[in-house]
């Protein structure tokens, strides 16, 4: 595995960033305030409508997934010369594709298929 | 003590006598002793010659990834044999079972036989041949001494051999499944397959699959860090780039591959529901999650393929390939769009006219970048000077063949005509089209064209020939009865017929097949005869084609640690350009080389992964728990080895390459 | 690599005449792994979104899930985030002692979560809800179990590197895998904040 261990590895290291513990500890206050604020806007039913509070909690999920990435993960567009970035941009359009287009495709399908499961039957000519 | 059922039960879990199918069946009677006989004959043969210890030092334990790959390709042809002579058995009882003649093999048994033929044709020899050549070739192509990570190499092989071999025990213990290639539930259920079919499907799959896996961030990583100084990403070799395009695809496929065999593998063993058909399972979840793996599948495998064509067009014509940024972008954009297209394997689902027209015009689209590739190639020879040995051949008879079979894949497209041909043999027609003409021939041209390098003597031309007319006159002999059949609505899977009529076409498909297997047969015979009369073909230059890329600059075949010097990359054509601009090979000032060690530990945690596999598909609870735990503390005593490499010695390197020197001042001589 | 540029007139140097060192492959090649993780989670996550309303006349989120309990567990994955910063930082300064005093905790707050996981999971089945009982509820077991088992194979993994340090102290090789560790390690704390957002706060809020 280790087939270029070399003493000076360590000093190049295909350029992975280290945190600071400034930069440990202020990812983990922004994750605590990620988190603790969904959880409360669920326990304690603070929005009158669910629409919002879901929309809520799924944008700070996403903005909490940033700050993982940024302050533990120590991700940025310069280590390993970009392909992390590219990496992860690739695999997030492909988790993108997977997730929507199976709901999107599997959504049509229960729609045409099962319609006396869920809707009045309506005519289909899918 | 073999009295008590409970305690057999315990050792053996579902393994009885019952299991072994030779006791009653005696096309598989005759197929097990064949091979006991030539197991005994090899086992024989390689203690008579006191090989145990070269084969488990100089390759069962070798971390070369020259070695690595050939072997790769020796388990593919291996396993092409297997699967061939499942579609001669499948040919043979179409042309055969009509008028109410049910042919000789029992829909029991020729179930069993469609489904192992898809399974091994794609996992067991399409798979390892591509990647087999990729691990040859890369690290030769871009100036490298091994891959990134050259144990996990060996593992990856020794993974995908297991699921190879856990497949064929499937074939004398037990039974394999009987759901088509990718065992599509509620069929695959326990409860419509109760057997141990689907099991020997899904541990044999996950098995093989955790070394495709590996393999592909393998390569990847080799291609990103360890090309030659001065080869930026567009100085690559196109086979090169079609590699990086295909890890990249199996390393953003296969892990929805795992998940889906995962989920159907709960279903089976813990009773969830997933895939069933009540307690809100999806039967329908399970097609389209894995056609979101099966779909790059396809350009997994026909992306190197592409590369190699690329190589041979340009040497074998004496040119620059035509194109070549267009083909590289091309060649990313089919690997992006391969994601969206894989609603078009089941139109018929019922998903509707939006989804369908998406992915229609999808599908359509895709279409667009590798009909680009076709121009590129036929530009390329536009003006060539074409000489016509055997890889060349067997590229033209890819772009004749392909764009066919890629003309019918644009028909299949369209979403209405899908209603008429899905699940016909058109689709057949269709798919074998693509994989025989655009797969296969690439990966024939590609090991005629890496066999001299791989082992320093060419094949035998006339065989070669002799294999490419064959294969191409019994591809259209065998398949195009297909897509007639398919047009009048014959659908896949069938065992046995009632129209008459049919007949004719069923068996020109039969004749054709036997066509292939001629061809099949003449490949072996070129490698035969090619071995008997070595020194007649031999190479001594490592330059038998007039190359253009760096692996033609080493000797043939290739000493261990590649390149003496790890070469400078000005041009595209790097060794091209080195011939062009007057490089005169180094003679003195060789260093110590740092090599990796071979280690044995690849090859244990794939036997034991092996036998849990076994063991899982059983039900022998005790040895899956033993096997588990011994495979987890194995792999952990493995990272307590930190003495992983050495030095070649600079004297060494010294004799290596003054033998090189002498051999070409003689060849100049 | 300077002298690669010879002028034009002369043969280019077409060798290197020092040995060649490329970089190490490894931290990408794991972060390539991960992303290949990610997708098998995308895939669960994707199944979880399609049965997840299957209840087959079953139980509903929000008829099983606690969400105190939910909050607790999440708060035992952050602070073993930090712990494991804080690793890598005495890891930096080359401090064998500090580096596995903070593994240690880091790995104790891993074995609270695994816990507090395997007694959610008993506490549901002691209701009836089995992953046996509905798609939902079998999407649900499959998802959280997954990363559940993984947070387990990362405290088996720690517990190995702890020993391996003690051995050999913070050389290259030991200093790589605990990088290696550390992106698992985060990595499956972003996998977490899809469970808890999705699975759980909008599965409670129905």
């Amino acid at each position: 595995m280790s087939a270029h261990s070399h003493a000076h590895d360590d000093h190049h290291d295909g350029g992975a960033s280290h945190g600071t513990y400034k930069s440990y500890v202020i990812g983990f206050v922004l994750s605590v305030i990620l988190t603790a604020i969904p959880f409360w806007l669920v326990m304690d039913g603070v929005l009158d409508s669910k629409v919002a509070t879901a929309l809520w909690v799924m944008g700070l999920g996403v903005i909490q997934i940033i700050v993982h990435m940024v302050y533990f993960l120590h991700m940025n567009t310069k280590s390993e010369g970009g392909w992390n970035m590219l990496a992860l941009i690739f695999t997030l359009v492909i988790v993108a594709i997977a997730i929507a287009g199976s709901l999107w495709v599997m959504y049509h399908l229960n729609t045409n298929m099962m319609p006396q499961m869920d809707h009045d039957m309506i005519p289909s000519f899918g | 003590m073999f009295s008590n059922p409970d305690l057999l039960h315990f050792i053996f879990g579902r393994l009885s006598l019952d299991s072994f199918p030779f006791l009653h069946d005696p096309i598989i009677l005759v197929t097990l002793l064949g091979v006991v006989v030539g197991g005994i004959a090899v086992v024989g043969g390689i203690s008579y010659f006191r090989l145990w210890g070269y084969l488990w030092r100089e390759w069962i334990t070798s971390i070369d990834h020259k070695k690595i790959g050939i072997m790769y390709i020796i388990l593919a042809i291996i396993m092409l044999l297997r699967g061939f002579a499942d579609a001669l058995m499948m040919r043979a009882q179409q042309a055969i079972a009509f008028n109410g003649a049910e042919g000789f093999l029992p829909p029991h048994h020729y179930d069993q036989i469609f489904t192992a033929h898809g399974v091994i044709m794609i996992f067991f020899v399409a798979m390892p041949l591509v990647t087999g050549l990729m691990n040859f070739v890369v690290p030769l192509q871009i100036g490298a001494r091994d891959v990134a990570f050259p144990f996990l190499n060996n593992f990856s092989f020794w993974m995908t051999t297991c699921g190879a071999a856990l497949i064929m025990a499937s074939l004398f213990v037990g039974e394999f499944a009987m759901t088509g290639w990718l065992a599509y539930p509620p069929l695959s259920d326990i409860v419509y397959s109760p057997g141990v079919g689907v099991d020997y499907y899904i541990w044999a799959l996950q098995i093989a699959g955790v070394g495709t896996l590996l393999s592909g961030v393998n390569l990847i990583v080799t291609i990103v860090k360890m090309r030659a100084p001065g080869m930026s990403m567009m100085k690559m070799p196109v086979f090169t780039w079609t590699s990086l395009c295909t890890n990249i695809l199996i390393v953003a496929a296969f892990p929805v591959l795992t998940a889906v065999l995962v989920l159907l593998g709960l279903d089976r063993y813990a009773d969830t529901n997933f895939f069933t058909n009540d307690l809100g399972g999806n039967a329908m979840m399970y097609i389209n999650l894995i056609w979101i793996w099966g779909h790059p599948e396809v350009y997994i495998l026909i992306l190197p393929a592409f590369g190699v064509f690329s190589e041979v067009v340009s040497t074998f014509c004496r040119k620059r390939l035509f194109g070549y940024s267009s083909m590289v972008y091309a060649t990313v954009v089919i690997t992006i769009l391969s994601y969206i297209v894989w609603l078009h394997h089941f139109f018929t689902m019922g998903s509707g006219a939006s989804v369908n027209a998406f992915f229609g015009i999808t599908t359509m689209i895709i279409s667009i970048p590798t009909g680009a590739k076709v121009f590129n190639w036929l530009f390329t020879m536009y003006k060539g000077r074409i000489s016509f040995d055997v890889p060349m051949l067997w590229t033209i008879g890819f772009m004749l063949t392909f764009v066919i079979g890629g003309m019918t894949g644009v028909m299949l497209a369209v979403p209405p005509a899908d209603f008429v041909l899905h699940n016909s043999l058109f689709l057949i027609a269709h798919f074998h089209n693509v994989i025989i003409g655009g797969v296969v021939f690439g990966m024939f041209a590609g090991i005629v064209y890496w066999f001299p390098k791989a082992f320093g003597f060419k094949l035998d031309e006339f065989w070669g020939k002799m294999s490419f007319w064959l294969w191409t006159i019994g591809f259209y002999f065998a398949f195009m009865p297909l897509y007639v059949l398919g047009l009048m609505g014959v659908t896949r899977r069938m065992s046995q017929f009632d129209d008459p009529s049919l007949q004719i076409w069923f068996i020109i498909a039969a004749f054709g097949a036997l066509l292939i297997a001629g061809g099949i047969g003449s490949f072996i015979m070129s490698i035969v005869v090619a071995v008997i009369k070595r020194d007649k073909l031999r190479d001594e230059t490592g330059d038998p084609w007039g190359g253009r890329t760096l692996e033609w600059s080493t000797s043939s075949p290739p000493p261990a640690y590649n390149f003496a010097f790890t070469p400078v990359v000005h041009e595209l054509d790097a060794w091209d350009d080195m011939k062009k601009r007057g490089f005169v090979r180094p003679t003195s000032g060789f260093l110590d080389i740092h090599m990796p060690k071979n280690t044995g530990a690849g090859f244990i945690l794939a036997a034991i992964s092996l036998v849990l596999g076994f063991a899982l598909v059983w039900h022998i609870w005790w040895l899956v728990a033993a096997s588990f735990i011994v495979l987890i503390v194995g792999a952990i005593a493995h990272t307590f080895n930190y003495d992983r490499d050495y030095h070649i010695p600079a004297s060494e390197v010294v004799a290596t390459e003054e033998e090189r020197t002498a051999l070409l001042a003689k060849q100049q001589a | 690599m300077a002298n690669t540029t010879a002028s034009q007139t002369e043969a280019p140097v077409f060798y290197l005449k020092e040995e060649h060192h490329p970089e190490t492959g490894t931290m990408l090649g794991f972060w390539i792994y991960l992303m290949s993780d990610c997708l098998i989670f995308a895939i669960l996550f994707a199944t979880y979104a399609v049965l997840g309303q299957n209840y087959a006349a079953g139980p509903s989120p929000a008829d099983l899930f606690d969400l105190e309990l939910v909050a607790i567990n999440t708060s035992m994955l952050l602070f073993s985030s930090i712990t494991y910063g804080f690793a890598m930082l005495a890891m930096e300064k080359g401090s064998i002692k500090g580096t596995q005093i903070w593994l240690a905790i880091t790995g104790l707050f891993g074995v609270a979560f695994v816990g507090l996981e395997i007694y959610e999971f008993h506490h549901l089945w002691s209701l009836g809800a089995t992953p046996m009982r509905s798609g939902f509820l079998s999407a649900f077991y499959t998802l959280v179990a997954t990363h559940g088992l993984h947070v387990t194979f990362g405290i088996i993994w720690l517990v190995t590197l702890m020993v391996q340090v003690a051995q050999r102290g913070l050389i290259v090789e030991n200093k790589r895998r605990l990088m290696c560790l550390s992106m698992f390690w985060h990595f499956l704390d972003v996998i977490w904040i899809g469970v808890f957002s999705v699975v759980y706060l909008l599965g409670v809020l129905g």
